[in-house]
């Protein structure tokens, strides 16, 4: 795999610079120490926070839903439904997303475990699990097999094949992000890969059958359920819970495109990929990915997602930690000259907008000569 | 009549918590119940430590409320999955009952002797203390008295292995009414009397009650140590033993001669006997070891050798095995699968871990001794 770095100054044309592989391997042996350290010091105190979000997040949800049954009292509703979004932006990003990347197995409790945990969310964990910790994390912005650069919809990447209709795609970016989460369980039953014969029919339906059933349940709970509870509040209440939910979309979409899509962060072709080195994968997890910067009440909402680059490198460790061991990492990527991309949220955001829009348009120049090109996923 | 309320009672609660999970779902309304209370929840059963008693200078009774969740034990004898947080993580271990069976959410206890380097075992002993909440698995097992009981019993124990034996014993104390003829010889070894646990208990029981003899052998005692029990003393013991039906409980020593013994005379359907089976000792990293350790997978009926260096995801997949799988470095969490038996090393870390029931990443673990996956 070429290892050669966008901004590395002796390698003025990145494609053509050679491998180096000795500075990748001792990159390798100071991230797995940063690992090591983590992992002998994981304890009580890891155990407590996670009981402690999991407390928060289920009296959130209780304070929530009692104070939208009296919603037609604009005080209630105002809290409530701030009360569920907050729970429910909880239930998905600190808990949902971290423990079913198995980042909590270790305490070996089958209440707080990736094999066991369902969450407040239309697509079934089992199906999240496959295209997210699997195809993701394990081809992370590596063009043709990384769903999530651009989530088969969008053209993220210059490696990326231009068509007409991503011309239209900073429109249904946006129409699409309050639907985020509907969205999201239509992607991971991976329609495309069907199409592709990478995934049998028989198993598609199926997932089709579990996804529908799944998000009935959902909706059924917080547009039926709840309001037709709340009596004469039933309509403020459904406005609450839709309220919620929305927010809750669009936070996720917020947090998940500014993790991979912000200027800075590079792409990758198969080819590059070949063969290649623990020390050379987590290049290209700090390499594919971006962090947001603040204080942390915002690093908790993004279920310490702010900490991209972190979590790509160690998708394992326990979340509450990817704070603590960020300036250490960041330290020994910036000695290995590697870039670490950072930055406000709204600056990450904006910069996420703009590649949006940038590759709506076709490549305004070609690509360097000799650089390997992405395989059509198509 | 007051019986029927609490099952009608119980009936309606969970009629409604059904109801109510169409509110709470995907988590159940056990789940936030829990909140208010662990014991609450019947999705993780728990029970809570309301009394701690000292029995021997290592050996500590826990007496135990039970929650909402918990299934009592049916039968005198049978063992409880224990589960206690220590650093952040869960252990689970099997305690046999030392209480007759009880209704359900009524307290029962477990008696724990800290063995030398149990980690769980010296927590369980020496350091909970009372309203701790300890996770609950079902009472089971069958190891245990048959319904109605054998009227001549021989019960042959020795040290924290009278725990079962001991739930029997209550069990037939608080019985009442015991078939004409029952006799129940318990035959128990401790190392002296100072340290045999429930030693009290025995005594006033032998004293009290007309059909119970107790004969106490002891390792250590006296200026000429006896040794351990062996089963040349049994027929001087108890001429009849061929008679009574006998339940075994302790070291692995003693319960194979007893199998032995019982299997050469023909008898074996007589015994029965419960193995306490510690952990396997972690075998050491240095280069001496066996390079290849056996690997079975329990429900394909498959077995296997792999190289101490071979995560146990190839193994089984050079085996025919079915086995889950992701990313294959460690990182996606899809090829976790049950370990029953044996111990396994981080092929990352060089970490050594296993209990039965981990769930280990087979993609970057290799079998350290011999491996039996619930696969």
């Amino acid at each position: 795999m070429a290892t050669a770095l966008p901004t590395d100054p002796a390698a003025p044309d990145p494609s053509d610079a050679p491998p180096r592989s000795t500075d990748t391997e001792a990159l390798g042996r100071e991230l797995d120490r940063i690992r090591a350290e983590v992992l002998a010091r994981r304890g009580a105190e890891d155990a407590r926070y996670i009981h402690t979000v999991v407390a928060v997040h289920r009296r959130l949800e209780v304070g929530g839903r009692l104070a939208l049954a009296i919603s037609l009292l604009p005080p209630a509703w105002l809290a409530g439904t701030a009360a569920l979004t907050t729970a429910k932006i909880l239930e998905n990003l600190e808990l949902g997303h971290n423990i079913m990347h198995g980042q909590w197995d270790w305490m070996r409790d089958p209440a707080i475990h990736s094999t066991t945990w369902e969450w407040d969310n239309p697509t079934p964990a089992y199906a999240w699990k496959h295209t997210h910790n699997h195809i993701h994390h394990t081809w992370t912005n590596v063009v043709g097999r990384d769903r999530d650069l651009g989530f088969t919809v969008l053209r993220m990447s210059e490696e990326q094949p231009w068509r007409p209709v991503h011309l239209l795609q900073p429109f249904y970016t946006a129409l699409g992000a309050p639907f985020f989460e509907w969205l999201a369980a239509l992607y991971d039953l991976e329609a495309d890969a069907v199409l592709q014969r990478r995934k049998p029919l028989r198993a598609f339906l199926r997932d089709a059958v579990n996804t529908v059933c799944k998000g009935a349940r959902q909706a059924a709970k917080d547009y039926l359920l709840f309001p037709l509870l709340a009596g004469p509040s039933a309509v403020p209440c459904l406005l609450g819970n839709l309220t919620a939910n929305t927010a809750r979309s669009l936070w996720a979409h917020t947090v998940i495109f500014c993790g991979h899509f912000p200027d800075g962060v590079r792409s990758f072709t198969e080819e590059e990929t070949e063969h290649e080195t623990r020390g050379q994968w987590y290049l290209r997890q700090a390499l594919g990915s971006a962090n947001i910067e603040g204080g942390t009440a915002l690093h908790v909402l993004t279920g310490n997602l702010s900490h991209q680059i972190e979590h790509h490198l160690f998708p394992d460790l326990p979340s509450n930690r990817y704070a603590e061991i960020a300036p250490r990492v960041r330290d020994v990527l910036t000695a290995h000259g590697i870039p670490y991309t950072t930055g406000p949220l709204l600056q990450q955001y904006a910069s996420t907008w703009a590649r949006i829009c940038r590759m709506a348009l076709p490549n305004l120049h070609r690509a360097a000569p000799g650089r390997p090109r992405g395989e059509d996923p198509a | 009549m007051a019986l029927h309320r609490i099952v009608w009672s119980e009936g309606v609660v969970r009629l409604v918590l059904t109801a109510v999970d169409r509110l709470t779902t995907p988590l159940l309304a056990d789940d936030y119940l829990a909140l208010a209370d662990p014991l609450l929840s019947r999705r993780w059963p728990a029970g809570r430590v309301t009394q701690v008693r000292a029995e021997t200078a290592d050996a500590t009774t826990l007496v135990i409320r039970p929650g909402r969740g918990w299934r009592p034990a049916r039968m005198a004898g049978q063992y409880v999955p224990v589960g206690v947080r220590i650093d952040g993580v869960l252990h689970w271990r099997t305690y046999s009952l030392t209480t007759p069976p009880g209704r359900p959410g009524e307290p029962f206890s477990i008696t724990v002797r800290a063995l030398p380097d149990g980690r769980v075992s010296q927590h369980l002993a020496h350091r909970v203390r009372p309203g701790e909440v300890l996770r609950l698995g079902p009472a089971q097992g069958e190891f245990h008295l048959p319904d109605p009981p054998p009227g001549r019993l021989l019960l042959l124990t020795a040290g924290i292995g009278i725990t079962p034996v001991m739930a029997m014993l209550r069990a037939l104390a608080a019985g009442g009414r015991l078939a004409a003829g029952t006799d129940v010889l318990l035959v128990h070894s401790a190392p002296d009397p100072a340290r045999t646990v429930f030693g009290p208990e025995l005594r006033a029981m032998d004293q009290r009650l007309p059909w119970f003899r107790l004969y106490e052998h002891h390792t250590r005692a006296g200026a000429r140590p006896a040794g351990h029990l062996t089963l040349a003393r049994l027929p001087a013991v108890c001429p009849d033993w061929r008679e009574r039906a006998t339940f075994v409980c302790g070291p692995a020593a003693l319960l194979e001669s007893a199998r032995r013994r019982w299997a050469v005379e023909g008898l074996a359907g007589r015994l029965h006997f419960e193995r306490f089976c510690p952990l396997p000792p972690a075998p050491s990293l240095g280069g001496t070891g066996p390079q290849t350790a056996r690997v079975s997978f329990a429900a394909s009926g498959v077995e296997t050798a792999a190289g101490t260096g071979t995560p146990l995801l190839e193994a089984g997949e050079a085996a025919g095995v079915a086995m889950p799988s992701g990313c294959r470095m460690g990182i996606c969490f899809g090829c976790v699968s049950p370990l029953l038996h044996g111990r396994v090393r981080d092929l990352r870390t060089g970490e050594v871990r296993g209990e039965p029931g981990d769930l280990i990443q087979t993609c970057v673990s290799a079998a350290c001794g011999p491996v039996t996956l619930d696969l």
